[in-house]
């Protein structure tokens, strides 16, 4: 209850800007300059930070620059401290994911080969977020904001939704890139109710870096190997299919602290650390 | 190992806050403020053209 309280305000806070919505526009004060650390689209009329997957497509891809150490340096920042806290604590679109999971339907889990998925998100990063932008460029000499043109359906729903709404003259200029984007949307939606979180799982490439950044960041979840008994509820808990007791740094977790409500004896932890607990470590070893 | 993960964190994060001060020195804020002000069509998916 708490993360979904702090999920709502992170949300809110990040879209604030109520007359957008209202008038069909997009805040343009001063704090646009600076990245939220979630997915939250910066053509969300709400929106008052900017999504550092744009952010970073737009850096590499102008004439300019060819790096952004703005943009990269905020995301290595966040994920170095938090790792994917930030996925299952403040993204908005996770949270709306999870919403839609809450929907009474049959669910399913990714099982066998089908978890293999998860990797797709870290080509889709190295791809639509650096490769197109950087090296397919137009006559200008501008690259192309790939993942948010082809993939984002955090861009249709937070920002064409809305913006069509107030404004529907929109729907005049929506053509096939439009379908595209909706029908990923959509799909995004509809597997939304039986998957939990698919796009965090399959296809954020924010979620592949915080992912990355899970094995070194300063809050880490532990456990303690004196206390654990590997009765693995942790892991039927886990929504993710996380096995957190053999691999508590694993990319695929979100921080959401779930196992540690079912840990029997309490073997897991999660905080911020600067310094190694001699008692804790992180993997579990065998003492038998 | 948590240890020597911990401590590859913190060299990452000091690393990152360079990164960023490195990155507002040569004026990339601008560029991230002048994209974030205006409504991008083609990343909300308006337009013709795939």
């Amino acid at each position: 209850m708490r993360r979904k309280i702090i999920q709502a305000v992170s949300a809110i806070v990040s879209n604030s800007y109520i007359p957008g919505f209202l008038k069909g526009t997009i805040y343009q004060g001063k704090l646009k300059s600076i990245c939220v650390p979630g997915l939250n689209c910066y053509s969300c009329p709400g929106a008052i930070g900017s999504c550092p997957i744009g952010s970073l497509q737009a850096v590499l891809g102008s004439w300019k620059y060819r790096f952004s150490y703005y943009v990269l340096g905020l995301i290595l920042l966040f994920g170095g401290f938090l790792g994917r806290w930030i996925c299952g604590w403040i993204c908005p679109f996770g949270l709306f994911q999870e919403l839609l999971y809450k929907i009474p339907v049959k669910k399913i889990k990714l099982k066998g080969n089908w978890r293999k998925l998860s990797w797709v998100k870290y080509p889709v990063l190295l791809m639509f977020v650096i490769i197109l932008p950087l090296f397919v460029v137009n006559i200008a000499g501008l690259g192309s904001p790939a993942f948010c043109k082809y993939i984002c359906p955090a861009g249709t729903l937070e920002g064409a939704l809305p913006l069509m709404i107030a404004d529907p003259g929109l729907l005049d200029n929506a053509g096939a890139l439009f379908v595209l984007k909706a029908s990923i949307a959509i799909a995004v939606v509809a597997v939304s109710m039986v998957l939990f979180r698919p796009f965090c799982r399959i296809l954020c490439p924010l979620g592949a870096i915080y992912g990355w950044m899970n094995k070194v960041s300063l809050y880490q979840m532990e456990v303690d190997t004196g206390k654990c008994i590997e009765c693995g509820r942790c892991t039927l808990q886990c929504k993710l299919d996380v096995e957190i007791y053999k691999n508590p740094a694993s990319a695929e977790c979100i921080r959401c602290g779930e196992c540690k409500t079912v840990c029997p004896t309490g073997a897991i932890s999660s905080e911020i650390r600067f310094r190694k607990k001699e008692e804790v470590h992180g993997r579990i070893e065998r003492t038998n | 190992m948590v240890g020597k993960r911990k401590t590859i964190g913190i060299i990452i994060i000091a690393i990152a806050a360079g990164m960023v001060g490195y990155g507002i020195f040569r004026d990339e804020i601008t560029d991230v403020f002048n994209k974030a002000i205006r409504i991008c069509l083609e990343c909300i998916g308006i337009g013709w053209i795939l």
